[in-house]
């Protein structure tokens, strides 16, 4: 066997696999947990990425750092991928109209004259008072 | 204050960081697995930075060379670091049993450290007890999972904890000025620490399944520079770059 020029390596003194690496299994290295990340106390926790992991609580140090390292943050949530329902990319028609719901946005309505007008009275009542 | 045993306390903890550091830093590329070997190397690059700010605070207050000097440019027998830290890893289990083992002395320390009359000492105490914290609980997570996984996992962490454990023992081994340390309130004395330590570590090997050893043998000498040739080889490597061009700015 070559000799690693790396001293680290080579004091780990492993032996060559002449067949080459073999194929890693599933969940052979844990399986997967979606981390989520909250910047402030109170905010939602955003979704961040991914981490591998045995268990949760093996998750959460690695999300840590993956994760924790270059944002601020006051908490995290780990949640097992496989425990997130989602729909079929093939369903995604199903959002298609909802650009065209302008009805369903509350800039869609024409309010801003009579929102303008109770201000107007409020501020109107209230001067009076004093 | 007594000054010449703040410095001997903060030396000796300088050192533990820059060499423990270093340790972990030895898995950067190579660690189990991609996420493990992020975490690890994090926490090696905050050990460091620990020793960083403790030489600057040497340099700053009692005017010692500055940390480039301080954390390089010493001979063996000039750095206090206990012996346990300049061991060779052997393999993961032993890096895992070193890790829990010294930085539940870490935390403990750090948080005795934040009532120091030393007031610059206590401040920085109180800045980077957060991150030991999460050291403690990356180490009691591996430990508690590898010391009750597969009968081959726990037999490893058992015979790393049983090698490493007299070398633990080490980390409290007083220094000359131990009684200067506890008399000025700079710091409450290695004994407690290690009462506290015991206290702390034991509960936890014992829900992992695994047996803290009897033994009261501590492997001392490293708090007055008197190391293993571990250590030589670790501050050839170490200090390598460097001596290939001493006065380089960068």
């Amino acid at each position: 066997m070559e000799k690693s020029l790396d001293p680290r390596i080579a004091r780990l003194n492993i032996q060559r696999n002449e067949e080459g690496a073999s194929p890693i299994g599933k969940h052979e290295y844990g399986e997967s947990f979606e981390v989520f990340v909250q910047s402030r106390r109170g905010k939602q926790h955003v979704h961040a990425g991914t981490v591998h992991a045995s268990d949760p609580g093996m998750a959460l140090i690695f999300a840590k750092e993956q994760f924790g390292r270059r944002q601020h943050c006051v908490n995290m949530w780990v949640v097992a991928t496989s425990e997130i329902f989602a729909f079929q990319y093939a369903d995604s028609d199903m959002f298609e109209t909802v650009p065209e719901k302008l009805h369903r946005e509350p800039g869609g309505y024409k309010v801003r004259d009579k929102i303008e007008a109770y201000r107007k009275k409020i501020s109107q009542q209230k001067a009076d008072k004093s | 204050m007594n000054k010449e045993a703040a410095q001997e306390l903060m030396l000796k903890m300088a050192d533990d960081a820059l060499i423990y550091g270093h340790r972990l830093s030895e898995w950067t590329g190579i660690g189990p697995i991609l996420e493990e070997d992020i975490a690890f190397s994090s926490i090696s690059q905050d050990k460091v930075g620990h020793a960083w700010q403790l030489y600057q605070l040497l340099e700053e207050d009692f005017g010692m060379p500055g940390p480039d000097q301080l954390g390089f440019g010493r001979k063996e027998n000039e750095y206090k670091c206990c012996r346990l830290n300049e061991l060779y890893t052997r393999d993961y289990a032993f890096a895992l049993i070193r890790h829990f083992l010294m930085d539940h002395a870490e935390f403990i320390r750090y948080s005795l450290l934040r009532a120091s009359s030393y007031e610059a000492l206590a401040q920085l105490a109180k800045k980077v007890r957060g991150e030991i914290k999460y050291h403690v609980l990356h180490a009691d997570t591996w430990v508690k999972k590898l010391g009750a996984a597969t009968e081959e996992s726990h037999s490893r962490m058992q015979a790393a904890l049983n090698e490493a454990f007299p070398y633990a023992l080490g980390i409290f081994e007083p220094g000359p000025l131990e009684q200067e340390l506890i008399d000025t309130g700079i710091f409450i004395g290695e004994e407690r620490l290690q009462s506290e330590w015991l206290d702390e570590i034991r509960p936890i090997i014992e829900e992992s399944g695994l047996q803290l050893p009897a033994t009261t043998d501590a492997a001392m000498g490293g708090r007055s520079g008197n190391h293993s040739s571990d250590l030589a080889d670790l501050l050839e490597e170490m200090s390598e770059v460097l001596r290939s061009d001493p006065g380089a700015n960068w």
